[in-house]
């Protein structure tokens, strides 16, 4: 039983890792501001959310537990909050996405 | 194990970062921000796990709430037409 949760515990940190260096080379590579929005997601949802499954596998049914827990609660409450402002005061400011069909037909949302 | 997790995090936080400085525009900027706070509430927790001591927990819940309240502040003095 140890073994297993060692185990999957090992899967659960190389996965979040793999999922954080993803996003941000996501944030790194991608064209545009709105897409780049993408890869700090993959971030905030995958790898955070595996790294913190397995630190919490290791330390068991704890008050440690119920930190990590607050702390993925407090990190999904409050990511998509920023994300979600920050592209509507960049379409607000003028920033407007890159496309390679303009499907908008010349209207883009935020703008008078 | 947590000492993998610490270098794929900090790896991810030299590509944040690397954004951060080359950034086009300003919200280019605040977005590396927003990332490197959640990494570094990331590298908090797991380097509290690589010494054995599980108190950093307490200052990383501290900075998500810092880090949702720099990137609104950041938005709400914002002014179009100064990128």
């Amino acid at each position: 039983m140890e073994l297993f949760i060692d185990i999957l515990s090992w899967l659960s940190i190389i996965i979040g890792g793999v999922f954080c260096i993803i996003g941000m080379i996501g944030l790194i590579r991608l064209p545009d501001l709105f897409t780049r929005l993408h890869g700090s997601s993959v971030t905030d949802t995958l790898g955070a959310g595996f790294l913190i499954f397995g630190m919490a596998l290791q330390s068991g049914l704890s008050l440690t537990t119920a930190k990590l827990i607050i702390i993925f609660g407090l990190i999904l409450l409050t990511s998509p909050v920023a994300t979600h402002a920050l592209a509507q005061a960049a379409l607000h400011a003028g920033i407007k996405p890159k496309l390679t069909v303009d499907k908008t037909g010349g209207h883009i949302a935020g703008e008078e | 194990m947590f000492a993998v997790g610490l270098i794929a995090v900090l790896v991810s936080l030299v590509l944040a970062m690397a954004r951060a400085i080359m950034g086009p525009t300003m919200f280019d900027r605040v977005l590396a921000a927003n990332s490197t706070a959640t990494l570094a509430v990331l590298s908090l927790s797991l380097l509290g796990f690589v010494t054995g001591r599980p108190d950093f927990l307490d200052i990383a819940i501290l900075y998500t709430l810092l880090n949702l309240v720099g990137t609104i502040a950041v938005l709400k003095y914002f002014h179009p037409g100064e990128n």
